[in-house]
C-alpha cells in the first residue's frame, strides 16, 4: 500500500501509456473503451490522492528510476501541477460516459480502438507534461500528447478534419521545435534539464551567457505560446476544435492548451522568475497587451461566427486570454485569477462543447441559424449550455465570475483602471454571442431541421450536467478551486521574488 | 420546531419559499387552477414570513446567516435590517395582489406558454427578496443579476420581433450597465475596504479621498441601471410590450425598486451618510437625479402611449429615491424608504388600470381613452387615487414620502431641491390627470361606441379585485405611513434615542 502510495506520480502517468498499448492491440471496440474508462476513472483518484498529499506535506518529488536528480528525471508534484493534473484527469473522467454515443456516432466501429488508444496517449502525454519536472521530458510528452492529438483531429467525420489537423501539425511542430531549441540553448548555458537545478545554474551561467538565456526565454515563450493558441499565434485553434470529433474537442478544450498555459507559468515563475535577476514587466506588459487582444479581437470573430462550434471555439481563444493576463499582471489577485481560470474554463468550455456534441448527435448541423428554437426540443442540454454561457459572461453565481473578480482584483490594485474596465467590456461582448445563441434556441419557434431532436441519451446528458452544475457550484463556493489557486499563486509568486 | 423558528431559519426560508414555489409551479402545468393556487399559497407564505421578520425585527432581532462563505472575500448570507425588511414587505404584499391580476389578465388574454410564465414569476420574486436580505454586495450582486436574467422571458413574453428587441435592450443596458460599472465599483469597493459586508455607518468612512468617494458614487448610480437614472433609463419604456403583470412587476413590485433599493443601501451601508455628507461628495448627484426627476416628467407629458406615459413617470418618481439617498440626511433617507413603499403602490395601481383598459377594450393610446370612465368607473376611479398619490395629495400614501422628502431637503439648507419637488409634483399633476379628466368627461370619440355608451364594461374581476386593493393600499399607506417611517429610523439609532 504504501509502495503504491509512492509511486503515485509515476502511474499517474504511466497508467495510461501502457493502456494506450494495450488497447492498440484490441480489435474490440467495447473492450477498448472499457478499458479507456476503467483508466480514465482511475486518473482523478490518484489526482486527488497527490493534490491532496501536497496540500498536506508540501511537494512531493519521484526519482525516476531511482536516479537522484539533477542526473535522472524528477517527477515533481507541488500545488499548481497538482491542481492541473486534477482538473485534466477530472475532466476526463467525467466526460468518458459521453464517448461512446459521441464517437459511434462519428466513427466506425473498426476505427474505435485505435482512437481510444490515441486518446490514452494523448491523456499520458498532457499528464506527463504536467508531472514531470525535467524540461526535456516535458518536451517527449508534449510531443507524445501533439502526435496523439493529430491523429484524434484527423478523424474527424469531415474531410476537412484532415486539413484542420495537418495545419496543426505544422504549427504545432514549430512550437516544439521551438521550445526544444529554447530548452537546447538552457542547456548548453547550463548543464543541466531539471527545472529546479535550472533555476539555481541559470543564475550561475547569468554572467557569463545572459545572452543565451534570453534567447532560450524568448524561444520557450512562442514555442509554448503556439501551443496555448496565445493570440495571435491561435490561428490553428478554431478550425482544429470545429473539425475534430466533437468529444475529443471538449476534452481538447479543457485540457491542451491549459497545461501549455501550465508549461509556460513553470518556466516564468519558477524556472526563470527566480534565477535572473532581469526585470521581466516588459515581457508581462507584452503578454498583458497580447491578451486584451485575445479577448477583443476573437470575441469579436465568435460574434459573427455562424458556426456553433466555431463561436466557441473563438470563445477559448478570447478565454485564454483571461488566463494569461492574469500570469502577466503577476500580482496576488491576478495570478489567482489566471490559475482559477484555467480550471473555470476548463469546466465551462467541456460543458458548452459537450452541449454541442449533443446537438450535433440529434440535428447533425452546427449552423446557428438553423438551430432555432432547439431549447424547446432539448431543454436540459440547451439549459446546461446556458448556465456555462452564463459562465462566459461572467455572471455571479458561476465560475466565470470568480475569474473576472480576481482579474479585475489584480488589476485594480496594480493601479490599470483602464485595464479593469476593458476586462468587464470584453465580457460583454460574450454576452452578445452567448446571447444570440441562447435568445435564438429559447425565444424561437423550432424549426424542422430540429423538429425530431430531443436531450440525448442519459450517458451525455448527465456529465453534461455535472459539468453545469460545478460550473454553479465552484461560483458558489470557490474554496477548492480559488482557494488552492490562490496558494499557488502565493507559492509562484514567493519563488519569484 | 422552535429551532426552525428562529429568526435566521426565517430568513433563509423567506428566500427560499418563491423558489420552491417556482420548483412546484411546473407540476401542476395541466391544471391551471392548482398552478395559479400555488403561485397564491408561496406569496402569502412569503408575506407572512416577511411580517414576522419584521415583527422580529422591530423587537430588537437582528439575525444574519451566511450559508457559504469564502475566505475574507465574501459569502452568500442574508442579514435583516430595516430597510430591506420594508422593501420586501412592499415586494411580497404587492406580489400576492399581482398574482390575483395575472390570473383574470393571462387567461382573459389567452396567453400562451403560462406555466414559464408563472415560474420566472416566482425567481424574480426569489431573487427580489435576495437583494433585499443580502448581507454582503457579493450576495446583493448575484441575486440582482439573478432578477435580470429572470425578468427577460417575462419581458419577451410576446417573443415576437418587438418583444424581442425590447428584451435585447433590457438585457443589454441591465446587464452591461452591471458589469462594467457596477461590478468594477464592488471590486473598487472591496480592494479600498477590504470587506463586502454591509456595516452600519458605511465600511469605506475615511479610506477614500472625496474625489475617489464621487467616482465611486457615480459608478454606484449609473451601474445599477435598474434604478433607471437618466441616461440609463431606455430599457424601462421599452419594456412596456411586456404583458401587464410584468409591466407591474417591473415598474412596482421588483425590478426598478430593486434599483433603488440598492443605491440606497450602498449610500447607507457603504458609504454612510456622515462620510457623505462630510465629504460632500453626492452633491453632483443631486443635480443629476433633479435632472432626471424634471426631464422624465417632461417627456411623460409628451407621451401619448398611455404605458409610457407611466414608464416615464416612473423614471421621475425613481429620481425622488436617489435624491432623497443623495441628501445624505436621516430624513432624506427615510424619505427615499417611504417613497418606495409608496410610489410602489400608486405605480401598480395605475399599471393594473392601464392593463384593465387593454383586457377589456385594447385600448393603448391616451387619446382613445375619451369618455371611457363611463365604460369603466371603478378602474378610472382606482386611477385617480393612483395619480393622487403620485401627485402627493392627501389623504394618500404619496403624501408622506413628498413631505418627508422635502423636510431632508431642508434639513441639507438645500432649497434647490425643495424646489424641484415641488415643480415636479405639478408636472405629475399636469400628466396624469388630464388621462382621468378625459375618461370621465370627455364624450367617446367613436360614434359605435356610443350606441354601447352607459353600459358598464369592466375587466375580468380578478383584475378588478386587484387594483381595487390597490388602490386602498394608497389610502391605508396615508394612515400607516408613520408605522413604516418607525420601522425606518431604526437605521439611524442615535435618531431613536433623542426621540
Amino acid at each position: 500500500m504504501n509502495a503504491a502510495v509512492q509511486h503515485l506520480p509515476i502511474l499517474q502517468v504511466m497508467l495510461p501509456l501502457l493502456g494506450a498499448v494495450i488497447v492498440a492491440f484490441l480489435q474490440n471496440a467495447r473492450a477498448a473503451f472499457a478499458l479507456t474508462a476503467a483508466i480514465s476513472w482511475t486518473m482523478p483518484f490518484i489526482a486527488g490522492a497527490l493534490l491532496w498529499q501536497v496540500m498536506e506535506s508540501g511537494p512531493i518529488s519521484y526519482h525516476l528510476g531511482g536516479w537522484a536528480p539533477p542526473w535522472g528525471i524528477e517527477y515533481r508534484v507541488d500545488l499548481l501541477n497538482g491542481f492541473v493534473l486534477l482538473l485534466i484527469s477530472a475532466v476526463g473522467a467525467v466526460i468518458m460516459p459521453a464517448a461512446r454515443p459521441a464517437i459511434d456516432f462519428e466513427i466506425d466501429a473498426q476505427r474505435q480502438p485505435r482512437f481510444y488508444c490515441m486518446f490514452l496517449l494523448c491523456l499520458a502525454g498532457l499528464l506527463g507534461v504536467t508531472a514531470t519536472g525535467d524540461a526535456f521530458n516535458a518536451f517527449v510528452f508534449l510531443e507524445i500528447s501533439s502526435l496523439s492529438t493529430y491523429v484524434l483531429i484527423a478523424l474527424g467525420p469531415d474531410r476537412r478534419a484532415l486539413l484542420a489537423s495537418y495545419r496543426y501539425l505544422i504549427v504545432g511542430t514549430i512550437g516544439a521545435t521551438f521550445y526544444v531549441i529554447g530548452v537546447g540553448l538552457l542547456y548548453l548555458a547550463t548543464g543541466t534539464l531539471n527545472m529546479a537545478d535550472l533555476t539555481v545554474r541559470i543564475g550561475m551561467a547569468w554572467g557569463e551567457h545572459s545572452r543565451a538565456v534570453i534567447t532560450a526565454l524568448g524561444f520557450i515563450t512562442v514555442g509554448i505560446g503556439l501551443k496555448l493558441a496565445l493570440f495571435p499565434l491561435h490561428a490553428w485553434l478554431p478550425n482544429a476544435y470545429t473539425y475534430a470529433p466533437s468529444w475529443v474537442t471538449v476534452f481538447l478544450s479543457a485540457s491542451a492548451t491549459k497545461v501549455a498555459v501550465y508549461l509556460l507559468v513553470r518556466f516564468y515563475f519558477s524556472v526563470f522568475g527566480p534565477a535572473i535577476d532581469l526585470d521581466l514587466q516588459p515581457v508581462a506588459s507584452f503578454i498583458v497587451a497580447l491578451s486584451v487582444a485575445a479577448m477583443f479581437l476573437a470575441s469579436i470573430s465568435a460574434v459573427f461566427e455562424a458556426n456553433l462550434k466555431r463561436m466557441l471555439a473563438y470563445s477559448s481563444v478570447a478565454q485564454i486570454g483571461y488566463i494569461t493576463l492574469g500570469i502577466g499582471l503577476g500580482n496576488q489577485a491576478g495570478m489567482t485569477g489566471g490559475l482559477v481560470h484555467i480550471v473555470n474554463h476548463g469546466i465551462m468550455k467541456a460543458a458548452l462543447f459537450l452541449a454541442a456534441t449533443a446537438v450535433v448527435l440529434r440535428v447533425r448541423t452546427m449552423r446557428i441559424t438553423e438551430l432555432a428554437g432547439i431549447g424547446r426540443k432539448m431543454p436540459w442540454t440547451i439549459a446546461a449550455f446556458s448556465i456555462a454561457g452564463f459562465g462566459l459572461i461572467g455572471t455571479p453565481g458561476t465560475t466565470g465570475f470568480i475569474s473576472k473578480w480576481y482579474l479585475v482584483l489584480g488589476a485594480i490594485e496594480r493601479g490599470w483602471w483602464a485595464l479593469a474596465f476593458l476586462i468587464v467590456a470584453s465580457s460583454l461582448i460574450s454576452l452578445v454571442y452567448v446571447g444570440r445563441f441562447l435568445e435564438l434556441a429559447w425565444r424561437r419557434e423550432p424549426l424542422a431541421e430540429v423538429a425530431n431532436a430531443a436531450d440525448p441519451p442519459a450517458s451525455i446528458l448527465f456529465p453534461l450536467l455535472v459539468l453545469a452544475a460545478a460550473t454553479i457550484y465552484f461560483g458558489i463556493d470557490p474554496s477548492l478551486t480559488a482557494g488552492v489557486a490562490g496558494k499557488a499563486a502565493e507559492a509562484l509568486l514567493g519563488m519569484a521574488r | 420546531m422552535s429551532a426552525l423558528s428562529s429568526p435566521e431559519h426565517l430568513l433563509l426560508l423567506a428566500v427560499a419559499v418563491p423558489f420552491l414555489g417556482a420548483l412546484a409551479i411546473p407540476l401542476f402545468h395541466n391544471h391551471p387552477n392548482l398552478r395559479e393556487g400555488v403561485t397564491l399559497v408561496t406569496a402569502i407564505t412569503l408575506c407572512l414570513l416577511v411580517l414576522r421578520l419584521l415583527a422580529t425585527m422591530t423587537a430588537g432581532a437582528r439575525p444574519k446567516v451566511a450559508l457559504v462563505e469564502f475566505g475574507p472575500t465574501w459569502s452568500l448570507g442574508f442579514a435583516l435590517e430595516p430597510l430591506g425588511a420594508i422593501f420586501a414587505l412592499v415586494a411580497s404584499s404587492l406580489w400576492i395582489v399581482n398574482a390575483i391580476y395575472s390570473i383574470g389578465y393571462m387567461r382573459a388574454h389567452r396567453e400562451p406558454r403560462q406555466t414559464g410564465f408563472y415560474v420566472c414569476f416566482a425567481i424574480a420574486l426569489g431573487s427580489t427578496i435576495g437583494v433585499a436580505f443580502a448581507r454582503d454586495l457579493f450576495t446583493l450582486f448575484l441575486f440582482y443579476e439573478a432578477l435580470t436574467l429572470s425578468t427577460y422571458p417575462l419581458v419577451t413574453h410576446k417573443a415576437d420581433a418587438e418583444a424581442m428587441r425590447a428584451g435585447r435592450l433590457y438585457l443589454g443596458l441591465l446587464l452591461g450597465t452591471s458589469m462594467l460599472l457596477f461590478l468594477p465599483a464592488i471590486i473598487a469597493t472591496f480592494a479600498i475596504s477590504g470587506t463586502l459586508e454591509f456595516t452600519p455607518g458605511g465600511s469605506i468612512s475615511g479610506r477614500i479621498g472625496s474625489v475617489g468617494i464621487g467616482l465611486l458614487l457615480a459608478l454606484y448610480v449609473f451601474g445599477i441601471g435598474k434604478a433607471a437614472m437618466m441616461p440609463v433609463h431606455f430599457w424601462l419604456p421599452a419594456a412596456m410590450v411586456a404583458p401587464t403583470p410584468v409591466s407591474a412587476l417591473l415598474h412596482a413590485v421588483a425590478v426598478v425598486k430593486a434599483g433603488v433599493f440598492c443605491i440606497v443601501k450602498i449610500v447607507v451601508y457603504v458609504f454612510g451618510i456622515e462620510t457623505l455628507a462630510a465629504s460632500n461628495a453626492a452633491g453632483w448627484l443631486i443635480y443629476a437625479a433633479s435632472a432626471s426627476l424634471i426631464l422624465a416628467s417632461l417627456i411623460a407629458l409628451t407621451r401619448d402611449n398611455l404605458k409610457a406615459r407611466l414608464a416615464y413617470s416612473t423614471v421621475g418618481q425613481l429620481a425622488y429615491v436617489v435624491l432623497g439617498a443623495a441628501l445624505a440626511n436621516s430624513t432624506g433617507i427615510i424619505g427615499s424608504g417611504l417613497q418606495l413603499a409608496t410610489h410602489a403602490a400608486a405605480k401598480i395601481t395605475l399599471f393594473f388600470c392601464a392593463g384593465a383598459i387593454y383586457v377589456a377594450h385594447h385600448k393603448t393610446e391616451i387619446s382613445e381613452l375619451s369618455g371611457i370612465g363611463r365604460r369603466m368607473p371603478v378602474t378610472m376611479f382606482a386611477f385617480l387615487i393612483g395619480s393622487l398619490s403620485i401627485i402627493g395629495l392627501p389623504p394618500f400614501g404619496g403624501l408622506w414620502s413628498k413631505w418627508t422628502l422635502t423636510m431632508g431637503a431642508l434639513d441639507a439648507g438645500n432649497l434647490f431641491v425643495a424646489g424641484v419637488l415641488m415643480v415636479s409634483s405639478l408636472l405629475s399633476l399636469a400628466y396624469l390627470l388630464p388621462v382621468v379628466a378625459r375618461a370621465f368627461f370627455l364624450p367617446p370619440t367613436e360614434p359605435s361606441e356610443a350606441l354601447v355608451q352607459g353600459r358598464i364594461a369592466e375587466a375580468p374581476v380578478s383584475c378588478l379585485i386587484a387594483l381595487c386593493l390597490t388602490a386602498l393600499l394608497c389610502i391605508a399607506l396615508f394612515f400607516g405611513a408613520g408605522r413604516v417611517e418607525m420601522i425606518l429610523q431604526d437605521l439611524f439609532p442615535d435618531l431613536t434615542d433623542t426621540h
